[in-house]
């Protein structure tokens, strides 16, 4: 791996180590603040369960932070990571509450309206609604477990020393749970912008085993949030805890449990896809805070309690930071981004040429989108995303969806299957008769990515995406990663005349 | 793990053993002070140096499970809470024993005409500790109805000065030695100080229930 490529990264690196030197205190704060657990044994468990869970389960809210804005350039992404970073120390310092999923939700915005690439205002409604459903759900839950969890140790009748001894163990395996759920759905934020601009490749052990290159970006991550746990997180252990109300050891368990469960609705891919299959209605995939998680169910617990001792001054600075965070996250971003451009001469996106041709056209119609006006643009080339926009925003008025079916369409992105690269998808995560079904395309040159989609499926149906329904997300999902693949093994440079 | 759970039942044990000393302590004291007042020398000597052995275990198991509990870390949280605890009850003991030490040097001449309410305030003091005990051990054992025997501990402890108010009372009331009077109310007061001290151990008791109260 090139050194610039690592230095790219290092701004990633660096928000790893902040969310792990402040969210490991979420999940092991307050077991450690009151004693019940050793610090070592806390960052032990912590860092191995981050890492595990960002690796086996990482994947599925990072899909959701690309949809919001695809961060193409290496350059991008770490001023994007950077720019979170910074929103979060320096709010951290002010003393504003912040969370690193609206730092980088910011900071992603601030990188659309830098390149010109549209938000998608669906998947940033989706994420901005999970900030709200965040605490109310670790309320929910923390309340409804407080519930039962008080009954129970009442019924059990358990010894002082005894009880002590079953939620010293409850909070260890909380911890891990909570620790392997941070890792799945908060290592989105830190990597997640690196996804579409990942330095590194795929390769299989045998048959058997595959390590893809967003695993391998995920580890990196985590490692950098499990240093964060080791280096700095007891300071912020020791001052965890009595931040709303004072809690009892077993009311810490209650809270550490219900945020746990939380991180892990909104992260796990499996359960997305059980809820489908059972014909239930799913839970979005996206990074959310953990701090809020935490502060949600300690309120609920609290109101439980008759909602004395709550300070409710801390949750009007939450909902705050909601605010505040994202947009100081964007313009930090945004103003940092020409900077970098201009200063240092960085390309901070890779820009894209756009080409309304007869099969764009013809395409566009079977998606039922209204082509008569877009007759003048065609086969008119448009060097980059802005003055494509503009340019359709003066022929006709289009809605959201509309126009990012015809930027997905029109995107210019030259594929020649060329014969001497095919080896390299030996070590990909392709299947034997993908492989096999490139061959038949050699020598073919394709302008546009849909159409070899389109001629794989006719091929393979192994390369075709299956309805969009929840239940075959996650197979499309792998198709879309495996076709990305192959985009970059063959894209090749096409001059425009 | 299985060691933590094997620790804790040792600790379990001698807690609980704690709490049946002193109830029994109390128990073996007003025997022996209704053994004094029926001028049973023989009895009254052998409660007296079992209420001696019963201090002495209190206070080795105070001890054990001081040690114990700092060493092993256990219960990070109340631990202060529980030794202080314990630390209040284990002189409930040292009351016991030090009254019947003084029954023993002293040897106050109590009249047949305040020797019922003798026993009747060793008996309310004995009650006050009993209801002690039973709190002592819900909170040990995590038992939801501790203030119903704290209630007790409360009433008996009020009951208890009634009762000695009145014996100081008739002490004075009565002619004789001024010095005897004096040695008399000494013993009341005396006798009346485990029922305050149960009192105290019960209002203290009942703020760290609140603290660890889920």
């Amino acid at each position: 791996m090139e050194i610039a490529v690592l230095i790219f990264l290092s701004s990633g690196l660096f928000l790893g180590w902040s969310l792990g030197a402040n969210d490991a205190a979420n999940v092991f704060g307050t077991a450690v603040g009151t004693r019940m657990v050793k610090f070592s044994t806390a960052a032990f468990v912590c860092s191995a369960f981050i890492i595990l869970g960002a690796v086996i389960s990482g994947a599925g809210a990072s899909h959701t932070l690309g949809k919001l804005g695809a961060v193409n350039a290496l350059a991008g992404s770490f001023m994007a990571a950077f720019s979170a970073a910074l929103t979060v120390y320096g709010m951290t310092r002010a003393g504003l509450p912040v969370s690193t999923s609206q730092a980088i939700v910011g900071a992603i915005i601030g990188w659309n309206l830098f390149s010109g690439f549209p938000t998608d205002t669906a998947a940033l409604f989706k994420i901005v609604g999970t900030w709200i459903a965040c605490p109310l759900l670790a309320g929910v839950i923390g309340v409804v477990l407080f519930k039962l969890t008080t009954i129970v140790v009442r019924w059990a009748r358990l010894h002082i020393y005894r009880l002590d001894a079953y939620t010293r163990v409850g909070l260890i395996l909380a911890g891990a749970f909570g620790s392997y759920s941070l890792g799945a759905n908060n290592i989105a934020n830190v990597m997640g912008v690196f996804v579409p601009a990942n330095p590194f490749t795929t390769f299989t052990f045998s048959d058997f085993f595959t390590f893809s290159a967003v695993q391998q970006l995920f580890l990196l991550g985590a490692v950098a949030i499990a240093v964060g746990v080791f280096t700095y997180s007891k300071k912020v252990m020791l001052t965890v805890g009595g931040g709303i109300m004072p809690l009892s050891p077993v009311a810490a368990w209650v809270v550490v449990v219900s945020h746990s469960i939380v991180l892990f609705l909104f992260a796990s891919q499996g359960l997305e896809h059980f809820l489908a299959s059972s014909g239930l209605p799913t839970i979005p995939l996206v990074p959310v805070s953990s701090s809020q998680a935490v502060i949600g169910a300690v309120i609920g617990i609290g109101l439980v309690k008759g909602g004395k001792g709550i300070k409710w001054g801390v949750l009007a600075n939450i909902a705050s930071g909601w605010i505040t965070t994202p947009v100081v996250a964007c313009l930090v971003c945004f103003v940092a981004l020409f900077f970098l451009q201009n200063v240092f001469n960085q390309q901070v996106y890779k820009d894209a040429s756009y080409e309304l041709s007869q099969p764009v056209l013809d395409r566009l119609e079977r998606q039922d989108v209204p082509i008569q006006r877009l007759t003048a643009l065609k086969d008119k080339h448009f060097a980059s995303v802005r003055t494509f926009r503009q340019a359709l925003g003066e022929q006709v008025v289009l809605n959201e969806r509309e126009e990012s079916r015809i930027l997905a369409s029109a995107r210019i992105d030259v594929i020649l299957i060329n014969n001497s690269k095919l080896w390299l998808l030996d070590n990909t995560s392709l299947s034997d008769e993908q492989r096999a079904s490139m061959w038949k395309l050699v020598g073919e040159k394709y302008r546009y990515t849909w159409i070899l989609d389109e001629a794989l499926a006719k091929i393979s149906p192994e390369w075709k995406s299956r309805p969009a329904t929840t239940v075959n997300k996650v197979f499309n999902r792998e198709l879309q990663a495996q076709r990305g693949i192959v985009y970059k093994i063959f894209r090749i440079e096409e001059k425009q005349p | 793990m299985i060691m933590l759970f094997s620790k804790t039942r040792e600790l379990e044990s001698q807690t609980d053993e704690f709490c049946d000393k002193v109830s029994q302590g109390v128990l073996a004291f007003s025997i022996g002070v209704k053994a004094y007042l029926e001028h049973d020398e023989e009895a009254f000597e052998e409660k007296r140096r079992h209420v001696s052995e019963l201090e002495s275990r209190g206070d080795e198991l105070r001890r054990e499970i001081q040690r114990r509990l700092y060493l092993e870390t256990l219960l990070p949280e109340s631990r202060g809470d529980v030794l202080e605890l314990l630390e209040y009850t284990d002189q409930i003991l040292n009351a016991c024993e030090s009254a019947m030490w003084q029954f023993a040097i002293e040897k106050p001449e109590v009249s047949d005409a305040i020797a019922d309410d003798f026993i009747k305030l060793v008996d309310t003091v004995a009650g006050a500790v009993e209801a002690l005990v039973a709190a002592l051990r819900g909170f040990f054992h995590g038992d939801a109805t501790l203030s119903d025997q704290m209630h007790k501990v409360i009433f008996y402890e009020s009951e208890a000065d009634k009762i000695g108010h009145r014996v100081m009372g008739d002490i004075f009331d009565g002619d004789g030695d001024l010095s005897l009077k004096n040695q008399l109310r000494h013993f009341v007061l005396h006798i009346d100080n485990i029922a305050d001290i149960a009192e105290d151990v019960a209002d203290k008791l009942s703020i760290f229930a609140l603290k660890r109260a889920i």
